[in-house]
């Protein structure tokens, strides 16, 4: 059974290796995007070993838009599935006062995603099948003082897919938005999160599987933020701006 | 960061780091007092280390796997359930595996743990081919069996730097299926006459009632297993013959704990097992899952013991007067009437290594939940296994004192000068180490 090949963007991170290893093991043969992709050598050989499959790297960076276009024509073809994960948290204490910092935040968060989606989207689109997987964040549903610089960019990548969604409905194009709550990453390392509330990236994979075959729109990978997200997003702006998130 | 090991007894806070590169991890090695720790599949508080537990997670990664000899290179934190996931549908087994699947390549060496056929295989340790191992200096050596290193390296559990890599020989099969001989033993000296009788079965294993008494003490089920060939499954089976089915009880009936654990006691489950074993005499094919890992099925089997936790008991007795040391040990245990659900009784073949815990004789394995009477059980217990000549397997052990093991232990002192010697002593080191004076 040949199916179709997945472009992971962001392919070093734990979420990235993992949706691979997901998608991987149902047979698609991969392509890890990233920066300095050739020290993924250890993990492409790691993912044809176990699972089979053709895995391919692929040099990327998602802050280099100029070259974008140029990026796709070197990829042995137009991918079935796309999924982008990446991600920058920053320094929000810091940031704040590094408009350079900042930028860069909302860059790799919002911009640079954004643009190779729509580029991969608009090809997608020509040819009527494929689907985009967009890994944004419950973050970007509410800003909080502690994250919004992060939050803010995230909120816009999520209105962004949902927009590609609603443009590509009926184009043969599956867009689905995954808002991970808090996964156990390098991202996260040493932050003291509630165990019920965090997910391990392999659980992120799968649900990224599950999701692709199911053709939902919007997954949440814990159903515990579904929960969460109502109840934080319900609270009046008035007593909203007064807690400490 | 609160660990404790599989047995939950030893809860202890713990600053735990998760290095990615082996230069993280030689920035860890060079703060001293380290402990690797893979799964947290070892009892008692071996992987924990106060000050600096390296969690090996970064580090799982598979290398290479070369099909005309079935060595598999891998990381060390990769897991022998996904060895086996991912090379059992190709026709390759773990030669030697312990009785959960959920352990690291690195923990396995640690801990050389040992399989149902350690009679004939011997230990883990045997199916190593080399390791690489990261010393005090942060430098990565590769080490094979015959270097002194190697074979001080299997089985102490971590104290001589930490496991980066493994090349393991996996084995050759047909199937995912083990033909299971079952042979009843009414009492101990049967369960013994029944093991020396079948030395050349590739595994086998006994469920041993530790509450009989009397005339029935040491009552046991003794399993044989064969891996099956592709001919000796039924038709319907044969275009995948790696994957059994999912286990029906009527043909494993001793998947039980999961339905047992709801307040039966000991006594009627192991009543229960036994005839159940007594039923099902006979030859039959088991699926290689409910086979090697009955408890994998159960998950979090350990919480069945209550938030107290349990030891485990595991000893190994000399050949010679295994007889004797079996009896007492049963007698104070049915006494007690503290047994376990699984208790275990194996036959271990001749053992290589420096320091590892199998030795040719006989193991006796069982758990006990912690309470008021159970410290003192498993004194006398201690007692009877040192004056046997017997020893006690490290990765089981959560509450040997340094006393019991220096008893038991006449390899420890050249271990220590060896440790001395190689300036592992403050590079590396774990709350079980500490305890034991290693």
């Amino acid at each position: 059974m040949t199916k179709g090949a997945v472009l992971i963007l962001g392919g070093r991170s734990d979420i990235g290796l993992a949706t691979a290893h997901a998608l991987a093991g149902a047979g698609h043969p991969v392509w890890l995007a990233a920066r300095n992709a050739a020290g993924l050598e250890p993990e492409r050989t790691d993912l044809a070993l176990r699972h089979g499959v053709e895995v391919s790297l692929h040099e990327f960076d998602v802050l280099d838009t100029a070259a974008m276009p140029g990026f796709l024509d070197t990829l042995p073809g137009l991918p079935a599935v796309v999924v982008s994960v990446v991600g920058l948290l920053g320094d929000q204490a810091k940031d704040e006062h590094d408009p350079a910092a900042a930028i860069t935040v909302m860059r790799t968060n919002y911009e640079g995603p954004a643009t190779i989606l729509g580029l991969i989207a608009y090809r997608m689109e020509a040819r009527g099948s494929g689907a985009i997987v967009g890994v944004s964040s419950v973050a970007g549903l509410r800003g909080r003082a502690t994250n919004y610089i992060y939050g803010s960019a995230k909120a816009g990548f999520t209105a962004y897919l949902s927009g590609l969604r609603n443009r590509l409905a009926k184009r043969g194009v599956h867009v689905l938005t995954v808002l991970p709550g808090f996964v156990d990453t390098r991202m996260t390392a040493g932050m003291d999160l509630p165990k019920k509330l965090t997910a391990a990236p392999t659980e992120v994979g799968a649900a990224v599987r599950r999701a692709l075959e199911g053709q939902r729109d919007v997954v949440y990978v814990k159903p515990v933020w579904r929960l969460v997200m109502a109840v934080i997003r319900a609270i009046p702006e008035g007593v909203f701006k007064k807690l400490r998130l | 960061m609160i660990l404790s090991g599989w047995g939950r007894t030893t809860a202890q806070d713990c600053r735990v780091s998760r290095p990615r590169s082996e230069a993280e991890l030689a920035a860890r090695v060079a703060e001293g007092g380290l402990i690797a720790r893979g799964a947290g599949r070892a009892y008692g508080d071996a992987a924990q280390s106060a000050a600096n537990t390296v969690d090996m997670g970064g580090f799982r990664r598979m290398i290479a796997f070369d099909d005309a000899t079935g060595q598999l290179v891998a990381e060390a934190g990769v897991t022998l359930d996904e060895v086996i996931a991912t090379f059992l549908p190709r026709g390759w087994f773990p030669a030697v595996t312990p009785g959960t699947r959920f352990v690291t390549l690195g923990g396995a060496v640690a801990a050389d743990v040992h399989g149902k056929n350690h009679h004939r295989d011997g230990s883990f340790g045997a199916t190593v081919d080399w390791i690489d191992l990261m010393g005090p200096d942060g430098r990565v050596r590769r080490v094979a069996p015959g270097d002194p290193l190697f074979g001080w390296t299997v089985g102490v559990m971590g104290l001589t730097g930490v496991i980066l890599r493994v090349a393991l020989r996996l084995k050759a099969v047909e199937t995912g299926y083990i033909r299971q001989r079952t042979l009843p033993a009414p009492h101990l000296a049967a369960a013994m006459a029944t093991f020396e009788a079948n030395a050349d079965a590739t595994y086998s294993v006994a469920w041993i009632d530790c509450l009989a008494r009397g005339p029935s003490l040491g009552r046991s089920l003794v399993l044989l297993g064969e891996h099956a060939a592709l001919a000796d499954l039924p038709e319907d089976a044969r275009a995948r013959p790696f994957h059994p089915p999912a286990p029906k009880r009527r043909l494993v009936p001793f998947e039980a704990p999961g339905f047992l654990l709801n307040g039966l006691t000991v006594r009627a489950f192991n009543e229960v097992y036994w005839r159940a074993g007594l039923a099902g005499l006979g030859e039959r094919l088991v699926g290689w899952a409910p086979y090697f890992y009955p408890l994998d099925a159960v998950e979090g089997w350990n919480r069945i013991y209550g938030r107290r936790g349990f030891v485990q008991f595991q000893c190994a007795l000399p050949l010679a007067v295994a007889a004797g040391a079996l009896e007492a040990l049963l007698r104070e245990i049915s006494a007690a009437g503290q047994g376990s659900f699984l208790a275990v009784l194996k036959r271990f073949g001749p053992q290589a290594g420096a320091f590892s815990f199998p030795m040719e004789g006989y193991t006796l394995a069982l758990d006990f939940p912690l309470h008021a009477g159970t410290a003192a059980l498993l004194d006398r217990l201690d007692r009877i296994v040192v004056t046997a000549g017997g020893r006690f397997y490290l990765a089981k052990d959560a509450r040997m004192s340094r006393a019991v093991f220096e008893a038991a232990e006449p390899r420890a002192a050249a271990f220590r000068g060896f440790r001395t010697a190689e300036g592992l002593a403050g590079a590396f080191g774990s709350t079980q180490s500490e305890r034991l004076g290693l």
